[in-house]
């Protein structure tokens, strides 16, 4: 099945200025159902403002971003929020978790702010998640009683919090040591084999990138390549 | 809403120092503005009960609003009238007794006839101008409280002597008169009366304790020379806030002027509006510098927590939701500086009331206090506007805040 879930058709993010900044120009790409993109390029060559973009974190200066077939540019910011809260599930580098609030409050914002759930259900919904992501005994822990990894892991639990179809991630290991970077990506690699999400990855790590389903370069903020990592081993081999 | 509330709280928690100043500086100006206006209220609605108390709520006296028409006016179409004799017209309530009797049938309170004169009193050499009023012991005791008021005697003995007469113990002091002296009292017009001093009355208010004197209805008419005379009828309304009103409906009955006691010291009535309007504004301020501090706090905050409120907008927070969680910040410092502050105001309430205080204007020996649950209910109504506002400002700035500028910067 290849139903495309998120969708960005031509689109442009210029800063304004007196001498504009082009981010990202004219960018076409469909991401499918349980499909892993990685996006990689050079520094500054536009890949986390394209993630922004996809994230609808921000607005595309031309073109549009197309969420379940839904174009996103026309509306309006509380609509484009609603959006984020039930389609979209986000892992930064740093692990942005509230410091004062337990994993599992911070696992159940999201739930929480859908309001979808009744609180039994998000606390018995958060404790599970935290126990995939092995950190059922952490439940209770602040961020600050938490390891880098464990951080990261509970951001990926909070990413998945209100179950949705795109999870959005920009460098999630690049602050992770070799080990927790295993764990973190097993961990990703496994919400799209089981767990039927588009997956969409920033990052330098080509290493990262390679166990992608597909790698799309962008070079000042063009697409230079998007390949199909299985077609890149088959070159390669 | 309960999130909203669980993020503001864990917010104001994190700061709990500056929190608590916030609180404080919030109860501080409730207190002392719940202090303020219970002391500027309870001072006023003391001097008015006061007064109330030691004057008749309604005044009919022998004067009209407009002067009566002279014959010739009414006579001759002129412009202008020169050298004219006017009429002398006969002082005094025309059938007063008629009057009373038909005001006591709609009125809600009682009439007493009194007759007003303006006389000098002599005491061992020493000359004092006075107003003697003349009574009917009967009916005064209904309609003032000039009984209660006795310091010495009774109003009954002014039956007792053939011109008794009962003085404000301010005036007798200032002419060292006893209870039994006899004095000479002589009217404007020249009568000239012996009366004997039966007993000395204190109202409360230092000018009407020094310059009044009471003699029976009788005795008034013949220092005015004029027998018959009525000249005043004193009402007591059952309810004194509306004297005004009664007022204007005796005034259009009678004819006659009628002045209610808030006619009669309006000035004192639009000194104290002044007096409220100052107050009010004295406590905006009060209230205004302690919601700064909120302001303050807010802002350090949402200064501080620009990444949570970059996370929680790319979790998908609307920015109206971000703006309450600090509006609401505001109103948790002011809430708890409100409830702190009425305890605070009530307890300097407490501790003024026990403050020992002589006026020269009135005899009230304490600070005079409203305790009024308005009082509680405008200071913290305005702590907790303020508070609101200045979380507010400092809110709209928060949830104006791009995710993405935040996460770029972090990363």
């Amino acid at each position: 099945m290849t139903e495309i879930v998120l969708e960005a058709r031509h689109a442009s993010r210029i800063l304004p200025g007196e001498v504009p900044v082009t981010l990202v120009s004219d960018i076409s790409l469909a991401i499918n159902h349980s499909e892993f993109v990685s996006i990689v390029g050079p520094s500054g060559s536009g890949k986390s403002s394209l993630m922004y973009l996809l994230g609808l974190l921000d607005v595309p200066t031309a073109g549009d971003i197309f969420i379940d077939g839904q174009a996103t540019k026309a509306l309006n910011e509380d609509r484009r929020a609603f959006l984020r809260l039930s389609h979209l599930g986000f892992v930064f580098q740093f692990h942005f978790l509230l410091p004062e609030f337990s994993a599992r409050d911070n696992v159940m914002l999201p739930m929480r702010a859908l309001g979808r759930l009744s609180e039994a259900k998000q606390k018995e919904r958060a404790e599970d998640l935290l126990a995939q992501v092995g950190l059922k005994d952490h439940a209770h822990k602040r961020p600050d009683q938490l390891s880098g990894g464990q951080r990261q892991r509970v951001a990926i639990a909070r990413a998945l919090a209100n179950d949705p179809q795109i999870i959005l991630a920009d460098e999630p290991t690049g602050n992770l040591d070799t080990a927790s970077s295993a764990q973190v990506l097993a961990m990703l690699r496994h919400l799209v084999d089981e767990h039927r999400k588009a997956l969409v990855i920033v990052t330098h790590d080509l290493e990262l990138a390679a166990k992608a389903d597909r790698r799309v370069t962008l070079i000042d903020g063009k697409i230079v390549a998007d390949e199909r990592i299985a077609q890149l081993a088959g070159v390669a081999g | 809403m309960m999130l909203v509330f669980d993020i503001a709280l864990t917010h104001v928690r994190s700061r709990l120092r500056q929190t608590l100043v916030g609180i404080l500086g919030v109860a501080t100006g409730v207190g002392f503005s719940v202090m303020m206006a219970s002391l500027m209220e309870g001072s006023q609605h003391d001097f008015i009960k006061q007064l109330v108390d030691a004057l008749p709520h309604i005044s009919v006296t022998d004067d009209r609003r407009v002067p009566p028409q002279q014959p010739a006016e009414t006579a001759y179409d002129a412009v202008d009238y020169r050298s004219l004799t006017v009429e002398t017209q006969r002082r005094g309530i025309k059938n007063p007794f008629a009057i009373m009797a038909a005001l006591e049938g709609w009125l809600p309170g009682m009439v007493a006839p009194s007759v007003q004169t303006k006389s000098i009193i002599r005491y061992a050499g020493r000359d004092l101008a006075v107003s003697v009023i003349g009574i009917d012991p009967r009916r005064e005791k209904k309609v003032s409280q000039l009984v209660t008021q006795m310091k010495a005697g009774s109003l009954d003995d002014l039956y007792k002597a053939s011109n008794a007469i009962i003085l404000g113990d301010g005036l007798a002091a200032k002419l060292g008169i006893r209870i039994g002296n006899n004095i000479t009292v002589t009217a404007t017009g020249g009568q000239v009366i012996r009366a004997q001093v039966v007993g000395l009355f204190h109202a409360g208010v230092k000018s009407l304790d020094e310059s009044q004197a009471y003699v029976l209805v009788k005795t008034a008419q013949i220092l005015s020379a004029q027998t018959g005379l009525i000249n005043e009828l004193r009402i007591r309304a059952d309810d004194a806030m509306k004297a005004r009103e009664l007022a204007s409906l005796v005034e259009a009955q009678t004819g006659y002027r009628a002045t209610s006691w808030q006619e009669a010291h309006e000035d004192l009535m639009s000194a104290f509006q002044i007096r409220n309007v100052i107050m009010l504004m004295v406590v905006g301020a009060i209230l205004l510098v302690a919601s700064f501090g909120t302001y303050n706090i807010i802002s350090t905050i949402t200064h501080e927590k620009t990444r949570d409120i970059a996370i929680l907008k790319s979790l998908g927070f609307r920015e109206d939701v971000v703006r309450r969680i600090f509006v609401l910040e505001g109103m948790i410092i002011g809430l708890a500086g409100v409830l702190l502050g009425w305890l605070f105001g009530y307890a300097l309430c407490l501790g003024l009331g026990l403050v020992e205080f002589k006026s020269g204007f009135t005899d009230a020996t304490r600070l005079p206090l409203l305790y009024s649950p308005r009082h509680y209910a405008i200071a913290g109504g305005v702590a907790l506007f303020a508070s609101m506002l200045a979380g507010y400002l400092p809110a709209r700035k928060a949830a104006s805040v791009h995710p993405v500028d935040i996460i770029r910067g972090a990363s």
